[in-house]
């Protein structure tokens, strides 16, 4: 039997056989004896975070790091949702504004929750910038939302295999369903009854969806939000 | 190793689990109770563990158990799209979900390579419960969103044990976000939301959807942080907001139901 992509790419049988890695072995470990200076000198080499630009807001390293990324977008969607709520488009459906009512009070929900988890290492509230958004023209503000959710769903997906704690990992799978189902929705009230849901430019022909990196996600999100955003000392590997 | 064997290691330790998942056809929805699942001891789940040699066993189940999974969605689908069932108007929708759920197959397949198990026989009547699953559209639509709702939570299970390895965890992800998008249209033709309300099913085995009301993530009650100054997020709010996952132990008696 031909090999498939998943299979020339990992090999079942490679990865079992693979030297653990770093990572892994940090997360066996247990992020509690991360700690340990003796463990952090045996493993990671280069404790140090890099500087930043001035005025920038660092997301920080390791878990930390990815969870304020994900909190940044929440912080991101929830802003806008509220606006999209408060300053509803012309004759919008009731049917419409339940729906971005409900969105709203999700992202919200993740914004809260993720500030709760991360506590003293949150980042601060961003500065949003929606100059590009016209907020009573619908097509303006679903054609947004969609931008929001899809990119959303390909930040957590590929932060993922970073996540080092395995409590972090399904928390971020419990949330990247949701803003799945987010995107799925928001698509259907763009182009109802059609594949748009799930559209072949974002998923390819193995049936997996899009992931962007840290960077991609960053420079999308980036020119909606005026504070300047740092993902320099995100995991690399 | 596949579906049957995990389910065989399961009746081992509780002989009358077979008995106690069975359909009551008194009932035709709902019938599913959560008592039925949730009642698996704990006991079965250490053994199934303890059963297997290393981690190339554990992963390999792993891989099979999806594809058993989506061996059901894409049988389900391509003999839904086979018969008369979907209204026109739907059927770019199901085409759609169904081309996924055979790439799901076929990808899943080609990882596993001579490991990969065989696509059982199915029955989506649940042995005449569903007797109309392919000439009533409402009854189809109940069931597509049960499945993919379980996909949901079943691919969502397994994350943590993937986390070993990068590519792996991160297609199960991709799966992942798909069944989910799936779930959100299909539940939408229903007439419900895209999302998860507390743990309400609309009328799908109650089963699928236990646990799905928790409001607790972590040590957060998430019913306690503040939508905006003065108000607290909803119960509603909060379940819609995080899906939960389910474990293979729950799963497998679920979809023990429609394998012949």
């Amino acid at each position: 039997m031909e090999n498939s992509p998943l299979q020339r790419k990992t090999g079942l049988t490679g990865l079992i056989f693979e030297p653990v890695k770093r990572r892994f072995f940090l997360r066996i470990a247990g992020v509690s004896v991360i700690t340990s200076t003796a463990l952090l000198s045996a493993c990671n080499k280069d404790d140090d975070m890099s500087p930043v630009a001035d005025g920038a807001v660092d997301l920080g390293k390791d878990d930390t790091g990815i969870l304020n990324y994900a909190y940044a977008l929440e912080q991101l969607e929830a802003a806008f949702y509220t606006q999209v709520v408060k300053t509803p488009y012309a004759s919008m459906p009731a049917a419409e504004l339940q729906l971005l009512t409900d969105i709203r009070d999700h992202e919200i929900a993740h914004r809260e929750f993720l500030k709760a988890a991360l506590g003293a290492a949150a980042i601060p509230a961003l500065e949003v910038n929606f100059s590009a958004i016209t907020f009573t023209d619908r097509a303006s503000v679903l054609g947004a939302a969609k931008t929001f959710e899809d990119l959303g769903v390909s930040a957590y997906n590929g932060a993922g295999k970073f996540i080092m704690n395995k409590d972090y990992l399904l928390l971020a799978g419990k949330i990247v369903s949701v803003e799945a189902r987010h995107a799925a929705a928001i698509r259907d009230l763009l182009n109802p009854k059609t594949a748009d849901f799930a559209p072949d430019a974002l998923i390819d022909g193995n049936g997996l969806e899009k992931v962007n990196d840290f960077n991609t996600v960053l420079t999308a999100a980036q020119p909606f939000i005026k504070t300047i955003i740092s993902g320099m000392n995100l995991p690399t590997k | 190793m596949n579906l049957f064997d995990i389910f065989g290691k399961l009746e081992k330790v509780d002989p009358e689990l077979g008995e106690r998942v069975s359909f009551n056809r008194r009932k035709m929805f709902g019938q599913l109770t959560s008592l039925a699942v949730s009642a698996v001891p704990v006991a079965a789940a250490t053994l199934l563990t303890k059963s297997y040699a290393g981690p190339k066993d554990a992963i390999t189940d792993v891989l099979n158990y999806a594809l058993t999974l989506e061996y059901l969605e894409n049988k389900f689908y391509a003999t839904a799209l086979a018969s008369t069932v979907i209204p026109a108007a739907d059927k770019a929708v199901f085409t759609q979900i169904g081309k996924h759920e055979q790439q799901h197959v076929a990808f899943l397949k080609g990882a596993l390579a001579a490991n990969a198990a065989a696509e059982p026989t199915f029955d989506f009547t649940a042995k005449g419960t569903f007797k109309d699953v392919f000439t009533n559209y409402q009854t189809f639509l109940a069931l597509s969103q049960a499945f993919e709702d379980t996909g949901v939570r079943a691919y969502k299970g397994q994350a943590t044990a993937l986390m070993a390895d990068d590519a792996l965890l991160t297609y199960a992800l991709q799966i992942h976000a798909v069944e989910a998008r799936h779930a959100s249209v299909v539940r939408r033709l229903r007439g419900q939301k895209g999302w998860i309300t507390n743990n309400d099913g609309g009328g799908t085995p109650a089963a699928i959807y236990s646990g799905e009301d928790n409001v607790m993530q972590g040590t957060v009650d998430i019913t306690m942080l503040e939508l905006m100054a003065g108000t607290k997020i909803s119960k509603n709010a909060a379940t819609e907001a995080f899906d939960e996952p389910l474990s293979m132990e729950q799963v497998l008696p679920v979809a023990k139901l429609f394998i012949v």
